[in-house]
């Protein structure tokens, strides 16, 4: 690919200028999202109970440093994660009691249970301390100068923050590795290309000068040269609402120009395709690099952050407040008001459907997501999480229900529509055969489950389930393996041990016997020695004197008795009287 | 006519030493087959197939002592890998007295453990923990659900439990749609999984 051409410094020609790469296949989806943008983020009514999950993120379980009964307070940690690990803290969202620590139903497509802490809350909503990195208002340039990129890590990690567009990944983590490899390129995803869903877009007309510090402060830490924000053409509001943040930001911080340029920070729309906000998609359109296979985008130098991901992080380092809120789109036909709501962590979906206002006999299907990627909910008491971006609920005939499945036909417009330029026909042909090893030959790992496939697949056959149940499947496989060689490793193990305890025991009786044979010979010898002397005793004389010995000895026992020695003249009497009364009696007296 | 030969003999005293040393210095090493046995096999070193662990069952394969079907933990994915490794028959599992429940682990009643030390004898991976007259337990994570722990505990205090499914071991299961089978369809609806066809029009 070709380096885009240069840019003059004049905004309106960059913007009609500036190069675009396209990602292959895609398609265009009907929007959907008038209904929910136009309102502004509402904060919802504290819930009665919360229950906060114990994982919300990629990595290991947070480890939990409450108990049932204890008082909380907003903000306050319940979980903490272990440093250098892929983990991240939760807090609590709001003020109020712990009522139980157990396993609760969380949004996962699974409808399995996971450790939830459940806080009733006091309604109060007393935040814990809060200790900013920098002061709210002093939002220059020279502020994020004098706080370093440990500083603020540090802040992100304890703050919980994770990838906010759906991966879920610990940015804390994310931004270390970015740190120690070279990053030349920071793009920001602001291109939310799933129908349905708004609250990115909300997020950005709301608050973009939060989003802008929490920019600088990404770059700061992975030292990008240069900042790209991706964004889809089908929110102009949200592009001129960054666009002013950004020109208002520099006129305020007074940095000359130079600075400006350096920062360069440069707001980009990207034409609306499914699925241009893909990171790997996004990175092609905006750079032309494509991410080879299997790795990240860190290995060509670019590293991909969400636009809410950007806001948590200024809130954490500029307010001190960890992440336990977050921005919903509630919205589909069922919904009375379509609009965003800063839902606190933890919230159970009924109530935020309840704030929302909704019709529960129109509705139909209630899914977390968008109607590409999401995921019907078993149930509505669930509550929302790090994850929970939008919650779709559809009446009936909106979202439509798939016909059954009728055999491939080999038409290739899956493949056509793949932005990952896979061969979904070939890998649906292995999963079904369970021929894991074929499937990960096509290159399964690289699918990124956006969906397109099984939109566009005339026979109605559910793809993207084949490729995530084969996913699944090959990790399994990975898991089984990983305990067959520990397990043989151990047994290997136990084996050698009781082969060497074997040895051992078998030394042992061999140096004993040797000692044995060792005292038997310097016996004899003793007695050669004995031998050699003038002959004192015959054997016989030997014989006679054990013999007397052991005769001395016996009647030296004989003559011992017992407990009868040493009697003092008191016991001797008792003794008598009672052998008298034995005997008067006609017993035989004892001891005589 | 002698140069010629001599050129000759030259060159082929310099392949051969040549082709002598890449052959020692290349030497491709290819695992036993017993190794390649021993690595399909699952490890629990439970002896149902009749031989002392699953080494020496892999070994007595590679001589051609015992048939590939009898492993039960394995079930007939082993059977089908060792077939498709040494090119034979696939044969049909010896006995198949259950139902394959899944993979289990063993699980001490800790009220009833007297700590005889009976079982830690016993494991074949050395995944239980305790001492004389201690309570005894089970480290999950390396138990491989051979049950050998089982006979000689003296107070019968160890079950067999499956493993929990939690939402990190969790699989999505195989899609059911096919055209024969129509009421399969609805089957993602109900439990739950909807992709992409939402979206459609």
């Amino acid at each position: 690919m070709s380096q885009p051409i240069s840019q003059p410094a004049n905004n309106t020609i960059k913007e009609t200028i500036r190069r675009l790469w396209s990602f292959p296949g895609g398609i265009k989806l009907a929007g959907k999202k008038s209904s929910s943008n136009h309102q502004a983020i509402t904060t919802i009514e504290i819930s009665r109970q919360l229950e906060i999950p114990l994982t919300q993120h990629i990595g290991q379980e947070a480890e939990l440093i409450v108990k049932v009964g204890d008082k909380v307070l907003k903000g306050q940690v319940l979980a903490y994660a272990e440093k250098d690990t892929i983990s991240a803290p939760v807090h609590a969202s709001s003020s109020g009691t712990i009522i139980a620590i157990e396993e609760r139903l969380v949004p996962h497509p699974s409808g399995l249970k996971a450790l939830c802490v459940v806080i009733e809350t006091d309604g109060y909503d007393q935040w814990i301390e809060c200790t900013p990195l920098i002061g709210e208002g002093k939002n220059t340039h020279q502020s994020i100068a004098t706080v370093s990129s440990e500083q603020i890590r540090n802040q992100v990690a304890n703050a919980g923050i994770v990838g906010l567009g759906g991966a879920l990944f610990p940015s804390a983590a994310k931004l270390l590795t970015a740190e120690k490899k070279h990053t030349d390129t920071l793009i920001i995803n602001a291109a939310e290309c799933e129908p349905y869903i708004t609250c990115d877009d909300v997020l950005m007309r709301s608050r973009p000068e939060e989003i802008v510090l929490g920019i600088l402060l990404i770059k700061k830490i992975v030292g990008a040269k240069k900042c790209l924000i991706g964004i889809e053409d089908n929110k102009p509001e949200a592009y001129q609402a960054l666009t002013k943040a950004i020109s208002g930001y520099w006129k305020n911080s007074g940095t000359s120009r130079g600075a400006e340029a350096e920062a360069a920070i440069e707001v980009i729309q990207v034409p609306t395709r499914y699925p241009a906000g893909g990171e790997k998609q996004l990175i092609q359109v905006l750079t032309g690099k494509e991410v080879p296979s299997q790795k990240l985008p860190m290995d060509i130098g670019v590293i991909c952050h969400n636009v809410s991901t950007a806001a948590a992080i200024y809130q954490a380092v500029y307010r001190g407040e960890p992440l336990i809120s977050r921005i919903v789109t509630i919205t589909g036909g069922a919904v009375k008001h379509p609009q965003n709501l800063e839902v606190p962590l933890g919230t159970p979906i009924r109530d935020v459907l309840n704030q929302a206002g909704w019709d529960q006999d129109k509705a139909e299907k209630i899914i977390m997501g968008g109607p590409m990627m999401g995921f019907s909910l078993p149930s509505i008491d669930i509550p929302v999480t790090k994850a929970t971006n939008c919650i779709l609920v559809s009446e009936k005939d909106e979202l439509a229900t798939p016909p059954p499945a009728m055999p491939c036909i080999r038409c290739a417009r899956c493949a056509d529509s793949c932005p990952m330029s896979l061969l979904p026909q070939q890998m649906y042909w292995y999963a079904k055969a369970r021929d894991l090893e074929k499937i990960q030959d096509y290159n399964i790992f690289d699918c990124i489950e956006c969906g397109c496939c099984s939109y566009v697949c005339p026979s109605n056959i559910p793809l993207v389930q084949y490729f995530r149940y084969a996913k699944t499947e090959i990790w399994d496989d990975e898991r089984e393996r990983n305990k067959a060689n520990l397990a043989r490793e151990r047994h290997e193990f136990r084996q050698e041990r009781l082969e060497k305890v074997k040895l051992a025991k078998a030394e042992a009786a061999r140096l004993r016997k040797e000692k044995l044979a060792k005292k038997k010979a310097e016996d004899k010898k003793k007695t050669e020695q004995d031998a050699d002397k003038p002959k004192a005793s015959s054997n016989a004389d030997l014989i006679q004197e054990a013999i007397a010995r052991s005769k001395a000895k016996k009647a030296q026992q004989q003559s011992q008795k017992k407990n009868t020695d040493n009697l003092t003249e008191v016991q001797q009497k008792k003794i008598d009287e009672v052998n008298k009364r034995r005997r008067e009696r006609g017993e035989k007296p004892h001891s005589e | 006519m002698l140069s010629g030969m001599l050129a000759l003999i030259i060159l082929a005293a310099f392949f051969g030493l040549v082709l002598g040393l890449a052959a020692v210095v290349f030497k491709v090493e290819s695992s036993p087959v017993v190794d390649q046995i021993d690595a399909l096999l699952p490890q629990t070193q439970c002896g149902q197939c009749s031989f002392a662990g699953c080494h020496p069952y892999a070994e007595a394969i590679a001589a051609g002592e015992a048939p590939i079907n009898l492993c039960p933990p394995g079930g007939e994915n082993t059977v089908q890998a060792l077939a498709d490794l040494l090119d034979v028959e696939v044969l049909p599992l010896e006995e198949i007295e259950e139902i394959d429940q899944g993979p289990i682990v063993a699980v001490i009643i800790e009220d009833t453990c007297i700590g005889c030390t009976l079982c830690i004898q016993a494991c074949p991976v050395d995944a239980i923990l305790g001492a004389a007259k201690q309570m005894h337990t089970v480290i999950e994570s390396e138990c491989t659900g051979c049950e050998l722990c089982l006979p000689p505990c003296p107070v019968d205090c160890i079950e067999m439990v499956p493993i929990k499914q939690t939402v990190k071991n969790w699989r999505w299961p195989e899609p059911q749609y096919n055209a024969n089978n129509q009421e399969a369809a609805s089957i993602f609806t109900t439990i739950g999984h909807v992709v992409a066809e939402n979206a459609r029009p």
